[in-house]
């Protein structure tokens, strides 16, 4: 086989498998955000009420609030090993399109670390005592809120990576951003539990994916450009 | 290839160097010289798009590197003093995405730069397990790989033993000799079978405190 | 016009242009601001429902509202920062982030005061409330960013970045705030500006009140912005020339 060219979509791809292949070499980075979620909800019941009355009351607040969290925790993987390495470097100082390149890395990021996340919670929610009819708008609140704090994660992460010691400052940057995803995720739960549809909610958080997706990579190379520096 | 007009860079309120103009042509090797703390690397960085705090011109092949930004990022190779390898991958995973981001596939070339590096047979090793010399022979696979006109090499020779030096200083000049271009920083003495250009920021330093 | 404002962005002229009208604009302020708290605490007749309680609103309202709009200028002054790496630009919005955050706090403050009066409770998680308070949360973000970074260059830029993906935050924040008001509790009656009913001797000290709380934005932000242009700019020429001015003056 000799040299031959493959293109953006090619490169892209590569960006996208390297990312893949990196959280699967060091599966803590993968696990440990699941583990948080799954531990720190089941601190609810034993720090509140067990009683299932109390519990489905708070479910998808704490479901939510834990997903958000851990999202935050796990968001260190996404660029703190390119930037110790230089790999980050040679990915801004290469003909590629960055914007791709970035949404490639989070795409493969969140599909490692963030869908987790979306597949365990039916299982939280039925130990927090969630009534049946409330799975699907959970399970769909994350599977389309995730990405979205999954960008506005990066964004944060970006902005700090060069700092060193970041975490909590990456906190209190980007828990307030996180917000509307927060209350619509959430919002979509208690919708269904009083019986109204709530796919207009599920539209809301489309839109606010949509718009993530679309400026989270602009600010996200912004803030790279600025960390390297 | 690369030129450069009247570059002053400062930082921390200390000027690293001002009214900084060279051109590299094809064919040429510079070397930067300067103590510690001089500004090699940060000129380095300033030329290859990393830094954005200078104020002057920059022009690759006579056109600005804002206006020419995709062709001279294409055309530069940058080596900073991180070696860009993720240990928790093999060589050759490494090398695969350097190239996919330089747009091109090429299994068999990798696996020839690999050899050329003394690394026949551990292109599936994860790089972890790689001592840091190693490590940085992996990281100069790249040279071999990149289609780059202008290598832009931050100390180069550290972390290698006397044979990966001396294989270097040929690849420098093979390099040249081809019609490319190599800047680099280096405290090794220099031994290169073709002429070298050198900017030295100490003296430029000395020149401007008498000035002033 | 144009000229006038490329001359704003030079750090010298934005402090020589400062100079001659920062004594009116100290003079107008405190006029207003006097004039607007005298009238307001003072002679505006008590409310038939609230009594004295209403008088907070002459300072809630405004900051309030000087907390948004100073967000607003901020983010403003971080495009002009990123896009044609105006330094003043980065100085005006480090100074807004000072004032807009304090506002913010005297605002949210304020607002529990009037919440105990009116309601019985210093908080409650109402959709104007919850905006602010994250409006507060955005501006810590911004102030914690900025201080984090050692070199005034990133720092600056970061800063810019994180304000430039508030302002697209903020409409959203508020809108789901206002949403998830509706969803837990029937949309309050209870609100802060119901000037309709009230005569204008309530809300006319609004008004004076209102201008001078804005014009206090102004010459602080002027201000903050005048010290540290002094400070970054303090090797170049005019600013030692000029503190050797004032020192042989003083």
């Amino acid at each position: 086989m000799s040299r031959h060219s493959v293109g953006v979509l090619g490169s892209l791809r590569a960006t996208f498998m390297r990312e893949l292949l990196i959280i699967w070499r060091s599966p803590g980075d993968m696990v440990n955000p699941l583990m948080f979620f799954v531990i720190a909800v089941s601190l609810f019941p034993l720090g509140g009420d067990p009683s299932p009355a109390y519990l489905s009351g708070i479910a998808a607040g704490v479901v939510w609030v834990t997903a958000l969290l851990a999202v935050m925790l796990s968001m260190e993987s996404l660029f703190r090993g390119d930037y110790e390495d230089g790999s980050l470097e040679q990915l801004l100082l290469s003909p590629q399109p960055l914007y791709f390149h970035l949404l490639a890395k989070v795409a493969g990021h969140w599909l490692l670390t963030g869908l987790p996340l979306v597949l365990l919670s039916p299982l939280l929610a039925m130990m927090l005592a969630l009534p049946e009819q409330a799975y699907a708008p959970l399970m769909l609140g994350l599977l389309l809120g995730t990405p979205t704090l999954n960008l506005i994660g990066a964004i944060g992460m970006a902005l700090t990576v060069g700092l060193g010691r970041s975490g909590l400052l990456l906190a209190v940057l980007v828990l307030p951003l996180s917000i509307p995803v927060l209350v619509f995720g959430t919002g979509m739960v208690q919708t269904a539990l009083a019986g109204l549809p709530f796919t207009g909610l599920a539209a809301l958080l489309g839109a606010l994916l949509a718009l993530a997706l679309s400026l989270a990579p602009l600010a996200i190379g912004a803030a790279l450009r600025i960390s390297v520096n | 290839m690369l030129s450069v007009s009247a570059l002053h860079c400062e930082r921390d309120e200390r000027v690293l160097f001002t009214g900084l103009a060279f051109t590299i042509a094809a064919g040429e090797v510079w070397q930067v010289q300067g103590q510690n703390g001089s500004g090699k690397t940060t000129l380095l960085r300033v030329l290859c798009g990393l830094n954005h705090d200078y104020s002057g011109g920059i022009f690759w092949q006579g056109d600005t590197i804002t206006r020419q930004a995709e062709n001279f990022r294409a055309g530069v190779f940058y080596l900073g003093h991180s070696p860009a390898i993720n240990k928790a991958l093999t060589p050759l995973q490494n090398l695969r995405w350097f190239c996919a981001v330089s747009g091109f596939a090429d299994d068999t070339a990798i696996t020839a730069a690999l050899a050329e590096q003394g690394l026949r047979g551990y292109g599936e090793v994860p790089c972890h397990h790689l001592s840091a010399g190693q490590q940085r022979r992996v990281s100069l696979a790249r040279l071999a790989l990149s289609p780059a006109l202008l290598w832009i090499l931050d100390e180069p020779f550290t972390a290698l033993d006397r044979h990966g030096v001396a294989a270097l200083e040929r690849q420098i000049a093979a390099k040249a000799h081809a019609g490319g271009s190599v800047l680099l920083t280096t405290h090794h003495p220099l031994q290169l079978d073709c002429e070298v250009k050198r900017i030295d920021l100490d003296a430029r330093a000395r020149q401007q405190a008498l000035s002033a | 016009m144009w000229q006038w404002l490329y001359k704003l962005g030079s750090p010298r002229h934005f402090y020589e242009m400062t100079s001659t009208f920062l004594p009116w604009l100290t003079f107008v302020t405190y006029f207003l601001l006097i004039v607007g708290l005298v009238w307001g605490l003072g002679f505006a007749p008590r409310d038939y429902q609230m009594g004295d309680n209403y008088r907070i609103i002459y300072i809630h309202v405004p900051l309030a509202l000087g907390a948004l709009w100073v967000y607003v200028m901020m983010a403003v002054m971080a495009a002009m920062h990123m896009i044609w790496n105006i330094k003043v630009a980065d100085m005006v919005a480090k100074s807004c982030a000072v004032v807009g955050v304090s506002y913010c706090a005297v605002a949210l403050f304020t607002g529990a005061m009037w919440g105990k009066r009116i309601w019985g409770v210093y908080w409650i998680w109402d959709a104007k409330l919850t905006s602010f308070l994250i409006l507060f949360f955005i501006y810590i973000g911004v102030m914690a960013l900025r201080s984090a970074f050692d070199s005034e260059t990133s720092a600056s830029k970061a800063a810019s970045v994180l304000t430039l993906v508030g302002i697209v935050n903020l409409p959203i924040v508020y809108y789901a705030s206002v949403w998830w008001n509706t969803l837990h509790q029937p949309p309050s009656r209870l609100s802060l500006s119901a000037e309709g009913a009230n005569p204008p001797e309530i809300w006319i000290p609004v008004f004076f009140t209102g201008f001078g709380l804005i014009g206090l934005v102004f010459l602080l932000v002027i201000l903050r912005t005048r010290n540290e242009i002094l400070w970054r700019e303090r090797r170049a020429q005019w600013v030692q020339d000029l503190v050797k001015q004032e020192l042989s003056r003083a």
